[in-house]
């Protein structure tokens, strides 16, 4: 039994602006949820508050709840340190720590417990594995994470995000800055990993949205417009700004 | 016909006119190869100077090399002078490198407090106000050295209170300024992405300072500490107030000593030049120099890994 993930009556404000607008929507379970929207409507903002990462911008505020497990965790009493080892996070551009390979992904886990060599080897061995990197990278574990390339590099942070097991991911545009090839790399990753995590990305790529996606959320201007199967919404959406946007007439 | 007469040249000359803004351009350049020219060559009038007159001891007045690096006995006036550099130069570096303990932690924990912890009061009016301390004459720490950390430690420590360790200190604040400057430049142009991931594994603000952003910017920050040791390696005026200026290998941070700096100040105006003692002050001046390259040189070395 997945637990259930979901947001009741969000709202964002970054001082007197409300950026995110009374958005509850649920996550499914194995499965990818798209958020898509014109820029400035609010989805990385909504991205950034699941796991709370909205809490290190100062002035931002979050009315409403995030439920996980039963758990709110926008309540204060929530411990951010340990929510966000559950719902990782990876960025739309690479930001590998100045580091070898190895210890980027070991940086993680150090800090729970795991001090022992073997097993952080086996947890760096897995995590590479799964974000498809392992044979490209095994020989040069030692080696300094900045010479790799942008989208090795981005598949190094997906791997780091792995690393401390976490049962959401939070994908920030994970691809806008990578080249065709790296994208495709990415995107097969994002079809694999939904069988083990729950995975939310945001994108302006309506075509990567199609291809990764199960379920689509439509942003604009902080209100959450249209929610639903990824099919449904691309062929048969029910609002005429869904329409427009995803048939490119604006945005 | 006549269009064969012109030379390549001419044609080029019709081609492209020497309109004004061509003209701007080679002033422009000219002028300012003129600046660099004079700028290589003050720099290596200098170079030449110190390095012939501080050569001079060694090679006209034979002075062994042994005695000036190595003797510990300074007495240029006596019948049979003596010129042993030694207290000086330990004087030197013991009060850069304590100034630099002194002042280094500090200084980056300052940063760090300034980048880190409240940024935009930070970048706001904490960094202005720590370049401004760079700004203030080293006399008046100097002065504010003599009237009061020398008598805060003749009361509360002990001795004369001048010494090693008021020198170390007032130098410490000198230098405190170009340490957090450097330090909070390089911590501000860290990428917010690193911070953000490390956040993101659940790594609190503790963990990420230590573990991510200090390491990160370690090469900027021993930058920093070698420009601060630069600075205090030269000063001469303020650790002169406070120092004593007696010319022996102190053994206690309470007891009197002497910097080669401030040997060349207080001995400078007293000697003829071109005697041996004037170019015993040179040799110091050219070891001053000396050292001075060696901080450039690795404050480059660190740039180049920083690149990395």
């Amino acid at each position: 039994m997945a637990l259930p993930f979901s947001t009741e009556d969000l709202s964002i404000y970054y001082g007197e602006y409300q950026a995110v607008k009374n958005i509850s929507m649920s996550f499914p379970a194995q499965s990818v949820t798209a958020l898509i929207g014109p820029s400035g409507c609010g989805k990385s903002t909504f991205l950034r508050s699941l796991n709370r990462m909205n809490d290190e911008i100062a002035g931002s505020r979050t009315t409403g709840h995030i439920w996980m497990d039963g758990i709110d965790l926008t309540a204060s009493s929530t411990d951010v340190i340990k929510l966000r080892q559950r719902i990782g996070m990876v960025w739309q551009r690479p930001n590998p720590f100045f580091k070898s390979i190895y210890e980027n992904i070991a940086f993680g886990p150090r800090y729970y417990g795991t001090k022992n060599r073997k097993q952080l080897d086996e947890i760096v061995e897995s995590s590479l594995r799964k974000a498809a990197l392992w044979d490209e990278v095994k020989d040069r574990l030692k080696e300094s994470a900045l010479s790799l390339s942008g989208g090795q590099q981005q598949r190094l942070c997906i791997a780091r995000a792995l690393s401390v097991t976490p049962q959401i991911l939070l994908l920030d545009e994970p691809a806008s800055a990578l080249d065709p090839v790296s994208t495709g790399k990415v995107e097969e990753l994002i079809s694999e990993l939904k069988d083990e995590l729950r995975i939310v990305i945001v994108t302006h790529n309506m075509q990567q949205a199609a291809r990764v996606s199960n379920y689509t959320a439509y942003f604009y201007l902080g209100k959450l417009m249209e929610h639903g199967e990824t099919d449904t919404i691309f062929t048969n959406p029910t609002q005429q700004s869904t329409q427009d946007y995803i048939m490119g007439r604006f945005g | 016909m006549e269009q064969s007469n012109t030379t390549p040249r001419e044609a080029r000359r019709r081609a492209w006119p020497m309109e004004k803004h061509r003209v701007e351009d080679w002033i422009g350049r000219i002028y300012t190869s003129i600046c660099v020219v004079f700028l290589i060559a003050v720099i290596i009038s200098i170079v030449y100077f110190v390095t012939s007159k501080g050569v001079a001891t060694f090679a006209v007045n034979g002075v062994s090399l042994k005695e000036f690096f190595l003797g510990t006995n300074w007495n240029p006036q006596a019948d049979t002078p003596s010129f042993g550099a030694l207290p000086f130069i330990t004087g030197s570096f013991m009060v850069t490198l304590l100034a630099a303990l002194i002042a280094s932690p500090l200084s980056i924990s300052a940063a760090l407090f300034m980048t880190e912890i409240v940024p935009s009061f930070g970048k706001r009016i904490l960094q202005p106000a720590i370049e401004l301390l760079s700004g203030i004459p080293s006399v008046v720490y100097g002065f504010i050295g003599l009237s009061v950390i020398v008598p805060f430690l003749r009361e509360h420590v002990g001795g004369q209170g001048i010494g090693i360790g008021a020198g170390a200190l007032v130098l410490s604040i000198m230098i405190l300024p170009t340490i957090t400057s450097v330090a909070a430049d390089a911590l501000a142009s860290l990428p917010r992405g690193l911070r953000e991931a490390s956040y993101a594994l659940g790594a609190t603000r503790w963990q990420t300072i230590y573990r991510v952003v200090l390491p990160t910017v370690m090469p900027a920050l021993l930058t920093g500490i070698v420009l601060g040791m630069a600075r205090a390696f030269g000063e001469a005026l303020a650790v002169q107030m406070v120092i004593g200026n007696s010319p022996h290998i102190p053994t206690s941070l309470l007891e009197s000593a002497s910097t080669l700096t401030s040997v060349i100040t207080l001995g400078m105006g007293n000697t003829a030049m071109g005697s041996i003692q004037n170019n015993a002050l040179w040799s110091m001046a050219l070891v001053l120099m000396l050292m001075t390259f060696v901080f450039v040189l690795i404050i480059r070395l660190l740039e180049r890994r920083n690149r990395l």
